[in-house]
């Protein structure tokens, strides 16, 4: 693999800044609020694909069960909005709970009067509890095919659990955000849905850097160890269940953060995130944009989704067909995925396969044989 | 059993669902000793080297390395009390570079906080040109670990291995696959690098282990047949029937 990095000058990369910031801006201004909400959704989906590239794409842990924490993370961020919003109902207690004969407000939901404690929760519990399963699972030295399914295992008994209890979370109707206040508007307003997207760009940027940060130098080098070659990581004397256990438990954060920012712009969490196939499509982003790339997991997350609203309005029941033949391609032609291709040389050698540019000089004879090997 | 021995391997006994991987085997290392290990293939010698490096649990016997049992010790916590290997095939990590590789092995403490918090220091930027100096592989510094020849990855990962600092070094074929002009210069820097460490090597090139020019151990049916110079062993009858061959009868 040959990552030849492109060297920009600086002047391009300060000028390239300056127009995203300038489209984030102004984003809220070009698009219709339709498309607006749609694209911020997406964008908060980029950030979970930044959390499952790490895990995935460095250091080789494949989970299907980030649907958990990116649904822990809309939980915490509805409960906080309900909770506040609840003083018309009776018993000061959000509305369906009248609806189950529940008339005091279950413990855990207590702290969720904080704003402070919820901006924590936000992204601490899903790291926590990522954290938590990670380390059980490291440590048993559980890995490969066994460790995708036990995370999805652990997502189908999250599902259950938080279907099932209409008292405690209304169970499969989950909470809905949209008609909740936050700073004396509606949540679902269009001025609070324009500041969500300027939010969720934002912390996209953030999440970016962040993950580059994590990724860059010694530490990310031994992600890469681990998931190139475990044991070879333990003889050299670094315990590969603690940075397992880390790196996991920073997909959980991220996980969760996307979720509350998914949640506010899509009006209602519900056990729906935590459903399977939601967890696989998180996969299927990386996978497409790029594996161990970063930028690529957040242009898949939100290519994948925008292609899926526009086929879905054009050809409802295509888009499956689509995205099951967008996986085959990319595990069959693309294996390092659509910026790890370009990275790679790809689109040149791909010209050269048609005859549009030359070919590197080699010695005449070679130059004929790589020839004739192409036309087979 | 003395003080000047690194490491001890009392009644070794290694059992694979009842087949004997290692029988009984004993074997004393002095401090700065090079010694070489020989035996035919399936004789124990890597599950030799596994059991001190914490990847096989011996199913009885005791290894004791600088006074402390090694026994049920996990793999990360017998490299960091000085024990490092290097594997049959060369192991190195392909998709970092030369550079990043030296820095994984000498990187001290290897903790994820040190890891991500901190630069690297400069003494061990320092070790890393000396260890690149060494091994031939200063121009490559910055090229994929992947794109290097195979004699070329033997020795970045026989430089990974000295850069560890390990106490004792265990050296699992080191020559496989090199020039002969490649495996007399290893032979060297093995040589060089005993009597400072503790160098145990592992092959099956009689060539090789003679120009080591060290004590040879020589493994049979997981059990040592025999220990000695080299010209000894030669000699030896029992070796000679195992392994050195003898004319058909």
């Amino acid at each position: 693999m040959s990552l030849s990095k492109i060297k920009f000058d600086k002047k391009i990369v300060l000028s390239f800044w300056i127009i995203l910031i300038a489209l984030i801006i102004a984003a809220p201004t070009i698009l219709p609020v339709f498309r607006l909400n749609l694209l911020g959704r997406y964008l908060s989906l980029s950030i979970v694909a930044l959390g499952v590239d790490l895990i995935w794409g460095y250091t080789g842990l494949l989970s299907l069960g980030q649907g958990i924490f990116f649904a822990l993370g809309g939980y915490c961020a509805a409960m906080y909005l309900q909770i506040t919003s609840s003083s018309e109902f009776p018993n000061n207690i959000p509305e369906f709970f009248a609806l189950y004969g529940v008339e005091k407000l279950p413990f855990f939901w207590e702290p969720f009067r904080s704003p402070v404690f919820t901006f924590f929760a936000i992204w601490i519990i899903p790291a926590l509890v990522a954290g938590l399963i990670g380390f059980l699972v490291f440590r048993n030295r559980i890995k490969g095919v066994y460790f995708s399914i036990l995370t999805q295992a652990s997502l189908l008994v999250f599902f259950n659990f938080f279907n099932g209890q209409q008292k405690l979370i209304n169970g499969t109707n989950g909470l809905k955000t949209d008609v909740t206040q936050l700073f004396g508007q509606m949540v679902g307003s269009e001025s609070m849905q324009r500041l969500f997207f300027w939010i969720t760009a934002f912390l996209v940027i953030a999440a970016w850097f962040f993950a580059k940060w994590v990724v860059k130098g010694r530490f990310g080098n031994i992600l890469i160890g681990i998931r190139d070659d475990e044991p070879r990581v333990r003889f050299t004397g670094y315990n590969p269940v603690i940075f397992k256990t880390i790196i996991f438990s920073i997909a959980g954060g991220l996980a969760g953060i996307s979720g509350a920012l998914y949640t506010v712009q899509s009006g209602i969490v519900s056990p729906q995130f935590m459903t399977v196939p939601f967890s696989i499509e998180m996969v299927i982003w990386v996978a497409v944009g790029g594996r161990g790339t970063l930028l690529g997991a957040i242009l898949g997350a939100v290519f994948i989704n925008y292609a899926k609203s526009l086929v879905s309005e054009a050809l409802p029941a295509s888009w499956m067909f689509i995205q099951g033949g967008l996986f085959i391609l990319v595990v069959t032609a693309l294996p390092e995925g659509v910026l790890g291709w370009i990275q790679g040389d790809g689109p040149r050698n791909l010209l050269q396969k048609f005859g549009l540019k030359r070919k590197i000089e080699t010695y005449p004879s070679l130059e004929v044989n790589n020839k004739e090997g192409n036309n087979e | 059993m003395n003080n000047k021995d690194l490491l001890n391997l009392i009644d070794i006994t290694v059992s694979f669902e009842g087949f004997l991987a290692l029988n009984k085997l004993n074997l004393n290392l002095k401090k700065g000793e090079l010694r070489a290990v020989i035996g035919p293939n399936g004789a124990g010698k890597t599950t030799f080297l596994d059991v001190i490096t914490g990847k096989v649990k011996p199913t009885s016997g005791e290894v004791i390395f600088k006074g402390k049992s090694l026994v049920g010790r996990k793999e990360h916590k017998i490299a960091r009390l000085g024990v490092g290997r290097k594997f049959q095939s060369p192991r190195i990590f392909e998709n970092l570079t030369v550079k990043e590789n030296l820095e994984i092995s000498v990187t001290t403490p290897k903790s994820p906080l040190n890891l991500i918090n901190k630069s690297i220091k400069d003494e061990q930027l320092n070790e890393i040109d000396r260890l690149m100096k060494i091994v031939n592989l200063a121009q490559k510094v910055d090229s994929k670990a992947g794109s290097l020849s195979h004699g070329q990855k033997q020795w970045l990962e026989i430089a990974m291995l000295v850069g560890q600092k390990p106490d004792l070094m265990l050296v699992d074929e080191p020559v496989a696959g090199l020039t002969d002009e490649e495996t007399d210069l290893t032979a060297d820097l093995l040589k060089s690098l005993s009597g400072e460490n503790t160098v145990v090597v592992i092959d099956h090139d009689m060539e090789f282990i003679r120009r080591l020019d060290s004590n040879v151990s020589v493994l049979n049916q997981g059990t040592v047949l025999c220990e000695g110079t080299m010209e000894t062993i030669q000699k030896d009858k029992k070796v000679i029937d195992v392994y050195l061959g003898r004319p058909e009868d």
